[in-house]
């Protein structure tokens, strides 16, 4: 790369603008002429029959252009939701999934009809009108009765509840370190399920036009090429008769990846009605219906020396799959893989069970297995150092994969591609001031007060990946990014990436690579994404920390083919054998003789002329497809402190810290952003934020934003950040992903400081969320 | 049954006929095409809509356009005037103060009100200042430190500050 001015700079976001003066242009923003507006009648029972439906007064309600139920869907929609086989190749049953339901709900939300009315309030109304009569039928909620031989089904017709139960490594592979152990902990660690709450809900604007077959959907999605391919086989359309486009996004957290019901029904019916329709999602509807994050538990064995060396790790992960298998749900195994954490160990033994229940589906959530294997070894981890009384820093240090190591390949085959995590311990222990928190926790201790310090030395893998890795994870397609460069006439460039920001501030970023590169104004460079009808073939979208790992290096790439078409136009222009001229700083110069150049933009412009080298055609732009050849592998230290106040069990973080290594960094004010946001959602896991549902009827007991806790301002502490840099050697930018990290980290950091602080009382472990109720029924307990 | 309302928004002086269940926000939305006010719930919890209503910050889903009538609002596309930027949009802007962007109407309207009360928040009495609007992808910390700024901005340059409720007139 050119010597570079922008990569590295904290860069105004393009974005802003429109978005702080309210000009943004999110789904919800506009309205096709002649639009019906779409509502759904959704079950109330987490399992039921559904008898019959009685559609009379509703269709007859003012406004009402139509009312529509299952059938009115078939032969119009085929096939069954798409399931990715992610990282369980094999599934034991995967239930199909109709966008609507016929004569079986399995959880509560699940749409059995659909209203299509001339405004909102009418759709509403009318689909108030809409009577089902359901026959009650038992609930699957409970993961290990689930499996008990006799268990109601989630399904009535599916041999049992078994969606997966796949053994990565046998608990032999475990035995030689169990048995050179001086000490064996075990634990069960929950992992409470989350909705993912982007602030905008989901929204489907659908305008199928009938004498030119052709579909376009406008839609809130991280995801529009995957969403384009589903959609368009369902409704037996050709991918190039659908365009997609997702414009202003207002978060996902990956709840905006895989396709969902309404995102079939909504064109279908368009197709219906002859109309464009749109349905906007509300919160209540987004809270019961958009796919959940975790809803997991482990049951986890470590084997470790007295010195306080660790051995070996048995897991078994339990997913709560929900009622279906979420299109991308069977990621979150990938949380057994990266169960050995930042450490060496004998052996792993892992093996993840899969069940289905009668909740909504459960998806990737930011950070989706990785936050789940962190909150895993970090707090088994400490249970090996409080069993051993072991300071929790010492005993990280000693298991440590060293710098020297890497490339370092783990327990299940994956390489580590790089990392220092003694240089980010140091730097946080530093930042944090250890030494005198320790003092300062004796002294309170002797005063009865309960003040906790957490570690969490987290790693990540990610970076979407190697085709190699993903094609089977998803049943076909690799992984890889596509970009394509396009420089005008007059010198301006406009690039396309198959990612899409939902607020990670691609506009700005990305721009910033190519202006360097091309040594351009970055104000000639401008990013477009988000719409299936531009740039290259396929895109593949913005999740798993993936945009600039992977599409910012096909970017990167792109642009390094319109260079290479430059010099050769270059060297004819300057009549020089292409060999001896070089680019620099936007100028195509002889070697040697720095005055013997073309400006980018004269060979731009020129490109589009007459005076070409023989064979060459007109214009300057270039398609560039990435496959890495490596995942790349953030890592870092947060660190945690907390006080629990003895009388109500409340607890207050009062310090937040965290070092984070990305490798390089094109914009640090984003990757900061992007590091608060992440900690932030993992502080509200740790600490406030459950779906609950009713273990018997399976009710939603957590269905608005009043009973499901959102932390704002005045929850959160102030977050104190620092970096080191160990640039990845997997791709030439030397960049590794940011989006979950803080996710990733900070619940382990969180949790064991609070078990610190409780520490005093014998308690050893507290699953998440640590409300204060919770804790002070375990202190109460504890004292007696 | 349609009810008229009669408000001035943005200084703008607008009249419909509206049904009497139409909430302020749908009306701010949809009949003026107000979209920079934004709707993130349904139980009045998120403060996206939020929105001054004679100068007071008001969460624009919990009020129907009907009880607005005569009543002087301001909305987020009425805090920019003649192409600059209001001292507290800057701020948001300068300190990557949003990320999707989706909560930030709110949050600078939440702020504006804030600020017009205490002109010198310290860091806790914004966070609770705005314990009322909720953002998903910030983790708060630039939203604050974006308040702060404004209110550096807006005290060096009191002209500014009279603009946050003149808007309404
Ligand atoms: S939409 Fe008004 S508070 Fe959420
Ligand atoms: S910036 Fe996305 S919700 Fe606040």
């Amino acid at each position: 790369m050119a010597v570079t001015q922008l990569v590295g700079s904290k860069i105004h976001r393009r974005e802003d603008p429109r978005l702080i003066t309210g000009h943004g242009h999110y789904v919800d923003d506009f309205t096709r002429q002649g639009t019906a507006f779409a509502a759904f009648v959704r079950s109330p029972y987490a399992h039921a029959r559904v008898k019959s439906i009685d559609i009379t007064d509703a269709s007859k309600a003012p406004g009402v252009v139509g009312v529509y139920t299952a059938r009115d869907f078939k032969g119009l929609l085929a096939g069954t939701h798409p399931a990715a086989p992610a990282f369980v190749a094999e599934k034991k049953y995967v239930p199909e999934r109709f966008p609507i339901a016929e004569k079986e709900v399995t959880y509560q939300g699940e749409i059995v009809a659909a209203v299509l009315a001339e405004n909102k309030s009418q759709a509403a109304d009318a689909a108030n009108m809409i009577q089902v009569d359901y026959e009650d039928l038992p609930a699957v909620m409970d993961l290990e009765k689930a499996l008990e031989k006799g268990s109601p089904k989630a399904h009535l017709d599916g041999p049992d509840n078994v969606c997966w139960d796949f053994t990565y490594t046998g608990p032999e592979i475990t035995e030689a370190a169990f048995k050179e152990a001086d000490v064996v902990v075990t634990q069960r660690v929950l992992q409470n399920r989350l909705a993912p709450v982007p602030m905008e809900p989901r929204g489907v604007i659908a305008d199928y036009e009938g004498f030119d077959q052709k579909l376009t959907i406008w839609m809130s999605s991280q995801n529009p090429h995957f969403i384009r391919l589903f959609v368009s086989g369902a409704l037996g359309l050709k991918e190039s008769q659908v365009r997609v486009i997702s414009p202003d996004v207002g978060g996902g957290f990956g709840s905006k990846i895989s396709p969902y019901p309404e995102d079939y029904l909504v064109p279908a019916l368009s197709k219906i009605s002859e109309r464009p329709v749109k349905w906007t999602e509300t919160r209540s509807e987004s809270i019961q219906n958009a796919t959940h994050g975790r809803g997991q538990f482990y049951d986890c064995e470590v084997a470790a020396k007295k010195d306080g060396t660790l051995l070996g790790m048995r897991v078994v992960q339990y997913v709560d799959v929900g009622a279906y298998h979420g299109t991308f749900g069977a990621f979150q195994p990938v949380a057994c893989l990266m169960a050995g954490g930042a450490y060496k160990w004998k052996g792993i033994s892992a093996r993840t069970i899969g069940v289905l229940t009668n909740r909504v589906p459960t998806d990737p959530y930011r950070g989706a297995g990785r936050p789940e294997a962190t909150h895993l070894v970090e707090r088994m981890v400490d249970l090996v150092a409080l069993e051993l009384k072991m300071d929790p820093v010492e005993i990280r240090r000693k298991n440590f994969i060293q710098p020297k190591d890497f490339p370092f390949t783990q327990n299940f085959g994956l390489v580590v591609d790089s990392g220092d995590y003694d240089k980010a311990l140091d730097k946080a222990l530093d930042l944090v001031g250890y030494k005198d928190l320790v003092k300062k926790q004796a002294e309170l201790r002797k005063q009865g007060r309960y003040m906790g310090i957490g570690f969490s030395t987290w790693i990540e893998l990610c970076g979407f990946g190697p085709s190699a890795a993903t094609a089977p994870a998803t049943g076909g397609i690799a992984l890889v990014e596509s970009a394509q460069v396009r420089v005008t006439p007059t010198g301006s460039v406009i690039v396309y990436t198959g990612t899409h920001s939902h607020g990670q501030g691609h506009e700005t970023t990305f721009p910033q690579i190519v202006a360097d590169q091309l040594g351009v104004p970055y104000e000639s460079v401008e990013l477009r994404h988000g719409d299936t009808a531009e740039g290259t073939a396929f895109g593949y979208g913005t999740y798993g920390s993936r945009s600039l790992a992977v599409g910012g290096v096909a970017i990167s790439r792109a642009t390094g083919k319109v260079i290479d078409k430059g010099k050769k136009l270059a060297a004819h222009m300057l009549e020089a054998a292409e060999e001896d001229v070089v680019f620099e700083h936007g100028s195509f110069h002889v070697k040697g003789s720095p005055d013997k150049a073309k400006a980018f933009g004269e060979v731009a412009f020129a490109s589009y002329g007459m005076n070409l080298p023989e064979g060459m055609e007109q214009g300057l732009e270039a398609v560039a497809y990435f496959d890495p050849p490596n995942l790349v592998w953030p890592f870092g230290t947060h660190i945690a402190v907390v006080e629990i106040d003895a009388e109500t069990g409340s607890p207050l973080l009062t310090k937040y810290v965290a070092v984070d290594d990305c490798g390089n960094i094109i914009n640090p004010m984003i990757v900061d952003g992007q590091i608060h946001g992440g900690i932030v959602q993992a502080i509200a896991q740790a600490l406030y934020e459950e779906v609950v549902y009713d273990d018997e009827t399976g009710q939603l007991r957590t269905g608005t934003m009043i009973d499901y806790m959102l932390p704002s301002a005045n929850e959160i502490p102030p977050i104190l950040l620092d970096k080191t840099i160990t640039p990845s050697p997997t791709n030439e930018l030397g960049v590794k992903g940011i989006g979950e990290a803080g996710t990733i980290a900070a619940s382990a950091a969180v949790i064991n400081a609070i078990c610190d602080a409780l520490s005093p009382l014998g308690i050893k472990h507290v699953d998440m969320p640590a409300t204060p109720d919770k804790l002070w029924k375990m202190m109460k307990e504890a004292g007696k | 049954m349609k009810l008229k309302v009669a408000t001035t928004v943005n200084g703008r002086r607008h009249e419909h006929e509206v049904e009497p269940r139409l909430l302020l926000v749908h009306y701010l939305r949809d009949n003026l095409g107000l979209t920079g006010t934004h709707i993130g719930c349904d139980t009045s919890q998120c403060g996206a809509c939020t929105i001054l209503v004679d100068g007071k910050a008001v969460k624009s889903c919990t009020m129907f356009a009907v009880q607005a009538e005569g009543r002087s609002l301001q909305t987020i596309e009425g805090m920019a005037k003649d192409g600059e930027l209001h001292p507290i949009q800057q701020a948001f802007w300068d300190e990557h103060g949003l990320q999707c962007g989706y909560c930030t109407p709110g949050f600078i309207m939440a702020a504006a009100y804030l600020l017009e009360q205490n002109a010198n928040p310290t860091e806790d009495e914004i966070r609770k200042g705005l314990e009322g609007n909720l953002c998903r992808c910030t983790g708060y910390v630039n939203i604050v430190k974006a308040v702060q700024t404004a209110a550096k901005t807006m005290s060096a340059t009191p002209a500014k500050k009279a603009t946050v409720t003149a808007g309404g007139n």
